[in-house]
């Protein structure tokens, strides 16, 4: 969608550029020592793989609850968020209040007890114990190949942003990044990481802040940002729309999204959110380094807090900076994209040179370089437990030693920064061939929720149908991006290969309903087929695995209000309250 | 026995702290009125690191005795 009066506010200047200081330095500086230093006071306490891989399931609830959110508050969220936030208005929020608290909250009261207490060290490995190795086998090496690319997109962005808006060598800032994040990983393991992870996750806080206050403050309040923000959606001809949550979601025509009510809830909120939230081992493993059961079942309850609140860190800036555009004025803007409409992804880059001067802007830098590494790492941590567990000890070298797998893990290490390394370069190289790997990807995990789904509530569910489900869910996906097209948009990659028969109104619907498709698929193949074919395990074999042969948990030792349960409602009617107030 | 995450994470913002409110006192306050609205960021915004890193010190002190 052309925006005329954006592109023209914007003509001015032609880049972002941030002026660092020595004390800019400094922070920055100090920032690296301690991310280093961590790992290195860690590593004195890591000595059997359960500690390098698992943090030796001896986390509080409330470091893993950060490390959870903060693995997950990468650069992805802190850019794209604000750019959302531009692009939308409050409905961004729906990633949050739709897309995320309901789905955390269910994993936390529901899906923990299985995740954890199967003594499975990752999620496919829980998929072997309860369905077969193929299945497992099929996620491990998707899920493998995933969190190496999104880790060396991570570094891409890092770097080029850096490259865009200091001047930094992008060789030196790809070199720094992945030392860094080497460093710390290969010498503490996932303590570290989830440590840095509660580290990041303060400073990106505390860091953006103030960014938030003092746009504002600038703006004129909340009245003065609604004020600008209803001229601006009125110029748009969807007047209203950035301003409130649902109110606009009445049909695709009428919100900037390009969805209608029915698409976002099942697509985001449903598939695509929960398939995230509970399946993805990113996350899920951090909740699986608690010390007890009731603190992995409250780590992502916990999280849902912190994550209920951050649109008012992340999609408010990208708000603001639409409607300082829209005031004029005052020297705020935005580079032009290369199609000369704003460039949304520099939002907090232009925010953070607008508003802190010398000081906070080495906060602020080292905020950002926070949310970028957070993101690498988390990928980085995953990736080598999943090599070392369900790969390397499954398959190659079942009998290796304790001692044997943690070097492995190391190794793993440094060979996944290397493959991240390699992805970076190449994403610089060819933008379409990233686009296609997340588009496949894209195949793989839209369907991913419904064999959890019927795996950990239908003991029926067999190895088989869980296996083919999933190649039917996958094929479903490809099938409906083949047939369907975003609006404007030409056939290939963007989908319509078969036959553009279904026109979606964005891109962002068409992917919302293809992973309805996709789940949908999964969900039928898998329960014919395993109804078509005899189970694999037996009753005795999936207690544990399974609802209805686990025995339930009772937490009478817990106070009534530390119960996951009785969190999760408080947290649920949070998210329902914040919708409400943003209708 | 684990390091206690709050130790390092209370001296990193303590230390942020102290640099930000020192270089507010410093620094030229026009960089105030050209940038942050006329607000010494540095100065308000560099306490509040310094007591929340305080703060962070003082529970992980708290715990272990």
């Amino acid at each position: 969608m052309p925006l005329p009066v954006l592109a023209a506010a914007a003509g001015g200047a032609r880049e972002v550029i941030l002026h660092l200081a020595a004390v800019d330095y400094v922070i920055l500086g100090l920032y690296f020592l301690f991310v280093i230093s961590i790992g290195w006071v860690l590593r004195k306490y890591l000595k059997t793989s359960t500690d390098f891989f698992e943090s030796g399931r001896s986390l509080p609830a409330w470091v893993c609850a950060l490390g959870f959110i903060g693995a997950n508050l990468g650069a992805q969220e802190v850019i794209g968020m604000a750019a959302s936030g531009a692009k939308y208005g409050i409905a961004t929020s729906h990633f949050y209040w739709v897309g995320a608290i309901p789905a955390m909250v269910f994993v936390g009261v529901f899906m923990m007890p299985f995740y954890y207490g199967s003594k499975a060290r990752s999620v496919p490995e829980y998929l072997k114990l309860r369905f077969d190795e193929k299945t497992r086998i099929f996620n491990a090496l998707s899920f493998a190949v995933m969190t190496v690319f999104s880790s060396g997109i991570s570094m891409h962005a890092l770097a080029l942003l850096l490259n865009s808006i200091l001047h930094v060598d992008y060789n030196l800032c790809i070199l720094v990044s992945s030392l860094i994040v080497l460093i710390y990983i290969v010498t503490g393991g996932l303590t570290s990481a989830i440590y840095n992870e509660v580290l990041q996750f303060f400073l990106i806080v505390l860091g953006l802040l103030p960014l938030v206050l003092l746009g504002l403050k600038d703006i004129g309040g909340w009245s003065g940002l609604m004020h600008q923000l209803q001229g601006y959606s009125a110029a748009q001809g969807m007047p209203g729309a950035w301003s409130h949550s649902w109110a606009y979601m009445g049909n695709e025509k009428s919100n900037p999204m390009g969805i209608e009510w029915f698409g976002l809830v099942m697509g985001l909120g449903f598939v695509l959110s929960f398939g995230y939230w509970c399946t993805d081992f990113l996350v899920v493993q951090r909740a699986m380094a608690a010390k007890d059961m009731s603190a992995a079942r409250r780590t992502p309850i916990l999280a849902a807090v912190p994550k209920m609140l951050f649109p008012a860190l992340v999609i408010l800036p990208g708000m603001l900076a639409v409607a300082l555009l829209q005031r004029g004025g005052h020297g705020f803007s935005l580079p032009p994209a290369a199609d000369g409409t704003p460039n949304y992804n520099m939002v907090v880059p232009a925010m953070l040179s607008q508003y802190f001067p010398n000081g906070m802007l080495g906060v602020g830098l080292t905020a950002l370089m926070a949310s970028f590494m957070s993101g690498m790492a988390g990928n980085v941590t995953a990736f080598n437990t999943v090599w070392t567990y369900d790969l390397y000890q499954g398959h190659l070298n079942p009998a290796a030693s304790d001692a044997h797998l943690v070097t492995v893990g190391r190794i793993t290490t440094v060979v996944g920064l290397l493959i991240s390394v390699a992805c970076a370069y190449a994403a610089r190289q060819y933008n379409n061939i990233m686009d296609m790997l997340q588009l496949v990807f894209g195949f793989v995990n839209a369907p991913l929720f419904a064999i959890f789904l019927l795996g950990m509530f239908w003991r029926r569910a067999t190895g088989h149908g869980a296996f083919f489900g999933l190649l039917l869910g996958t094929l479903s996906a490809m099938l409906f991006h083949g047939l369907s097209i975003p609006v404007g948009e030409t056939a290939w990659i963007k989908g319509g290969w078969i036959a553009p028969h279904w026109v979606f109104h964005s891109s962002m619907a068409q992917n919302f309903w293809m992973a309805i498709f996709a789940f949908s698929g999964c969900f039928l193949g898998t329960a014919l087929i395993s109804l078509a074919t005899a189970p694999n395990k037996t009753d005795d074999q999936l207690r544990g695995l399974v609802y209805s042969l686990t025995e339930k948990i009772r937490d009478h030792d817990t106070p009534w209000y530390g119960r996951p349960a009785v969190l999760g409602v408080v947290v649920l009617a949070g998210a329902v309250a914040l919708n409400i107030i943003f209708w | 026995m684990h390091l206690d995450v709050r130790i390092p994470m209370g001296l990193l913002f303590l230390l942020l702290g102290i640099i930000l409110v020192i270089y507010g006192f410093t620094s030229d306050p026009a960089i105030y009125q050209q940038h942050s609205l006329g607000q010494n960021v540095n100065l308000v915004w560099g306490s509040v690191f310094a007591v929340f890193g305080a703060f962070l010190l003082v529970l992980s002190r708290r715990r272990r005795t």
